[in-house]
């Protein structure tokens, strides 16, 4: 596999895995306000 | 037959040396179109259910209903990669393929897999988060590991799995089981063996030389083109079954009984045209019937709710 694709994949997946890791973030900070009975 | 668990060095064994496996290899180990009746069904569990639940955990309980689906299947596919390469329809799957190797996959979905019942579990209540542990349990050791290399009733055991969602949903709602929940499972259960025995008739080459035991292989065609017939009428039954215990209403049981008498029909027409054909339209017509059935059920208690 050429080096550029190698690291346009692997950057793609960094990506994906930084957004639901913020998604779960998100997610656990609205589970605990629910929970709180905040919203 | 025997059957032999996978060693480790046998677990990195296809991956492709030249190949880095992107997101979308990993999104296709969970089986997305599996996923996607799995969420459907989870959904309709949850509106069916009486009782009111907050929004945000009502999304994390079907989000923890589709990772744990998800899981399974990359579980599945972890042990199955063997039988994977074997099957045409299979064989492009990302371990027989080599785009993943198979310790990568089991890492993945054990991962997955305890997320989602931990999240469920402290999230939503603690008799959800059971359910959908025996579930993922359910499909991994007692299907896919236990009986579907060495039984042709694999099916019709193994498809409690996929007849679980509604009810964790269900619980999910309520924190506990019921009669109603224990009906929808009994749908899907009793859909289960016709939906894959007919997809089994047309892939039924692919099952043998794989040596699983699906029915056709087993039993030969016609007694399958039977028992699907059988499985069918029983199926139309526990359709029924929502509206008579007045948990669904009329739109439903017209729905219901029209649809099943079509499904009798295609079964009718299994047994009396034997082509590959007719197996393959009986076999999609049972995904739109589930959906159809389900959409229905749902969709007249929530305009019900509505008005």
């Amino acid at each position: 596999m050429p080096l550029h694709e190698e690291h346009k994949k692997r950057a793609g997946r960094n990506y994906a895995l930084g957004g639901i890791l913020l998604a779960m973030v998100a997610l656990f900070f609205f589970i605990t306000l629910a929970k709180l009975n905040v919203i | 037959m025997q059957i032999v668990a996978p060693t480790l060095d046998e677990n990195s064994r296809n991956a492709r040396e030249d190949y880095l496996p992107g997101a979308g290899d990993f999104f296709a180990l969970l089986k997305p179109r599996v996923m996607s009746l799995v969420i459907f069904t989870a959904v309709i569990g949850m509106v069916m259910a009486p009782g009111d639940i907050h929004p945000v955990i009502a999304f994390t309980s079907i989000l923890c209903i589709a990772v744990a689906a998800g899981a399974a299947g990359c579980l599945n596919m972890w042990y199955e990669s063997d039988l994977d390469a074997l099957m045409e329809r299979t064989a492009g799957r990302p371990i027989p393929s080599g785009r993943i190797d198979r310790q990568t996959a089991l890492h993945f979905g054990v991962a997955l897999s305890t997320a989602s019942v931990l999240m469920m579990g402290l999230s939503v209540n603690y008799v959800a988060g059971a359910l959908l542990l025996m579930t993922i349990l359910f499909y991994v050791v007692v299907y896919t590991i236990w009986l579907k290399r060495r039984t042709p009733m694999n099916i019709v055991i193994g498809g409690a799995a996929g007849a679980f969602p509604p009810m964790v949903a269900w619980a999910a709602v309520t924190g506990d089981v019921s009669i109603e929940a224990i009906v929808m499972f009994g749908l899907i259960f009793m859909w289960t063996p016709p939906h894959f025995w007919a997809l089994a008739l047309y892939s039924c080459k692919d099952y043998k030389a794989a040596g699983i035991p699906m029915l056709p292989v087993v039993a030969g065609e016609a007694e399958t083109r039977k028992q699907i017939l059988i499985y069918t009428l029983l199926m139309v039954l526990v359709s029924i079954l929502p509206w008579y215990m007045g948990f669904a209403g009329p739109v439903y049981a017209i729905t219901a009984i029209s649809l099943g008498v079509i499904f009798i029909y295609f079964s009718l027409s299994l047994i009396l045209k034997k082509d590959m054909k007719t197996a393959k339209r009986t076999f999609f017509y049972s995904i739109f019937y589930l959906f159809s059935l389900f959409a229905v059920m749902g969709g007249e208690v929530l305009i019900g709710r509505m008005v």
